[in-house]
């Protein structure tokens, strides 16, 4: 399998990453080349292998239902670029 | 319209009832000042990683035994990527391909009267995710503003199988989930703060073939607005297609002003998130003790107590029905028939159902605030099923135990001489002197017309205040004017 260059825009896009045509064109090359390790993975034979969700086989660790975090919205905002009546602005987004 | 088929699948978000959020320690309390409950996890600061709820997912294991559904021993946690100033992260942690609850069904009537029927809608799924936060868009030039209290909050996404086939079938089931998970404790149903909200896939089809392409109606936060969106979709739908015109998939907002759905954007294919399974979390495993435990602290359900009072207490279909409406109603119900004994059951459930009903209506008042308790109206109800008082008198009493006038009917009855008088040699003597003193009425009845005993009965309570036990007085009369 291999991405066209259409494709690497799309995910592009989809990323908000904005690259120029021939970065685009060096990233397809890269992506490309992931994906031959991908096939080489895939040819391996992982039949009766349970296919993991996570690089290390332990499970979920769980904390109590309890509120431990306390109001520092004063600190938060002081490095924020923008804030006004406790919110945070970001320019209009409008669907 | 009998030409079309109308197909709907609802996916509806349960705000869960924990203290705290899904992934950090901030507080879930609503109505708190923006961002005074957003803290670093949810604000996706560097370097913070997500630790899980644990009540959040006994909540969604205490959901997935009442709907019979499965529940997955591993799940994994997924980002869902998309970009949006309310999601701090660029992603959403749900689950994907391997949710929490998986399958099960649900089933309530639909309709009243000779017209009602069971319908059963199945599950797809239920799974954990976080709600995203708040963007407000009127009161800055050219800006949004962002309030991240909401973002983390625990949600159990609650997907069916496009089951379906009306607004009103679909209206029934969202009232019944509502009523569940509020029942099992996992949610407080509240709608105006947007703690239940449901999404409604609409497709409709000539009946036998495919489904049709569908639309998603987003964000319907009351039964009211869930039952006009679909009604205005589907005749848009209609049209556009008898006009010729192919309906593009699309998410759709409704405006309760306008009554009309309008188009938010065109579905993005489900790849275009870029699920993957989350590498901060690790796979969430249930084991079949936890699974036990929670089904050992599992309420009656609300079907099971319906069928229960249907064939235990002989109530009708509908009674069970109206009695299992929420926890708080089951509860006063059974509590009223354990004073005043399983034979009263069905007089219990129409004193709950309408006397108490319309009284609290009427006061504005929810039935856990009833200054009437159930062991006052068990109470009540035992003194009429022991004829101690008729049911007119008994109306008077629980208009006294409403304004506290006695801490017992008994009281009341004692303290205000309401006994009905059962005696006949007394009610006799009222007979006799009423029939003495209305010899108009007696000879009416006499030439036949039956009017005129219902005004000596009338004449006999009267001299009796009420009290004389009604049945001995028709017995009695009748028997004197025949005589």
């Amino acid at each position: 399998m291999s991405l066209t260059l259409e494709q690497v825009q799309r995910i592009a896009h989809l990323a908000r990453v904005e690259v120029s045509e021939s970065e685009a064109l060096a990233t397809q090359g890269q992506l490309n080349g992931i994906f031959e390790l991908i096939e080489q993975m895939q040819a391996v034979d992982t039949r009766g292998v349970e296919p993991m969700a996570h690089a290390q086989d332990l499970s979920q660790r769980l904390r109590d239902d309890a509120v431990t975090e306390a109001d520092r919205r004063a600190a938060y905002q002081s490095v924020a670029p923008e804030t006004e009546a406790g919110l945070y602005l970001v320019p209009k987004v409008i669907e | 319209m009998n030409q079309w088929e109308v197909v709907i699948g609802l996916e509806t978000h349960a705000q869960l009832a924990t203290v705290s959020k899904i992934f950090s320690g901030a507080s879930t309390a609503f109505g708190a000042d923006a961002n005074t409950q957003a803290c670093a996890v949810d604000l996706a600061l560097p370097g913070v990683l997500p630790v899980l709820n644990k009540k959040a997912v006994d909540c969604a294991i205490r959901f997935g035994l009442a709907i019979g559904a499965k529940v997955a021993p591993k799940s994994v946690f997924a980002r869902k990527n998309y970009f949006y100033p309310d999601l701090p992260k660029g992603y959403q942690i749900s689950q994907f391909e391997l949710p929490v609850v998986v399958g099960g069904q649900i089933s309530f009537p639909v309709g009243s009267g000779e017209k009602a029927y069971e319908k059963q809608v199945k599950l797809t799924r239920a799974h954990l995710e976080e709600d995203a936060g708040k963007s407000l868009h009127e009161d800055f030039q050219g800006q949004s503003g962002i309030d991240l209290n909401r973002a983390g909050t625990p949600l159990l996404e609650i997907v069916t199988e496009p089951d379906m086939r009306s607004s009103d079938e679909a209206v029934a089931y969202a009232r019944t989930l509502h009523a569940l998970v509020r029942w099992i404790g996992i949610c407080d149903g509240n709608m105006q703060e947007g703690s239940f909200r449901c999404d409604a896939n609409v497709s409709v089809r000539r009946p036998g073939q495919p489904f049709g392409t569908r639309r998603e109606i987003k964000n319907l936060n009351s039964f009211r607005f869930l039952k006009e969106a679909i009604d205005y979709e589907v005749q848009w739908q209609i049209n556009e297609i008898e006009e010729g015109r192919a309906i593009q998939q699309a998410t759709v907002l409704f405006d309760p002003d306008t009554g009309e759905t309008r188009t938010m954007r065109t579905k993005e294919d489900a790849h275009d998130y870029r699920y993957f399974p989350d590498p901060d979390l690790l796979p969430l495993v249930i084991g079949a003790d936890w699974i036990a435990r929670v089904q050992g602290e599992l309420p009656e359900l609300p079907a099971q107590k319906r069928e229960r009072f249907i064939n235990e207490l002989g109530l009708s279909a509908y009674d069970a029905s109206t009695l299992t409406a929420s926890q708080e109603i089951a509860d006063y119900f059974e509590s009223t028939v354990a004073v005043a004994g399983k034979a009263s059951a069905k007089p219990c459930a129409n004193w709950v159902m309408v006397d108490l009903a319309a009284r609290l209506n009427k006061e504005g008042l929810e039935i856990a605030a009833s200054p009437v308790s159930a062991a006052q109206l068990g109470g009540l109800i035992a003194r009429i099923a022991d004829t101690t008082i008729s049911n007119n008198i008994a109306k008077k009493v629980f208009e006294a135990l409403w304004t506290g006038e006695g801490a017992s009917a008994d009281e009341i009855i004692e303290k205000q001489g309401l006994k009905q008088i059962t005696d006949t040699g007394a009610i006799e003597k009222l007979v006799d002197e009423v029939l003495a003193a209305n010899p108009g009425n007696v000879a009416e009845f006499r030439a036949g017309k039956e009017k005129a005993f219902n005004a000596l009965v009338g004449q006999v309570m009267k001299a009796a205040k009420g009290k004389a036990n009604p049945q001995q007085v028709n017995d009695l009369l009748r028997q004197k004017l025949a005589g």
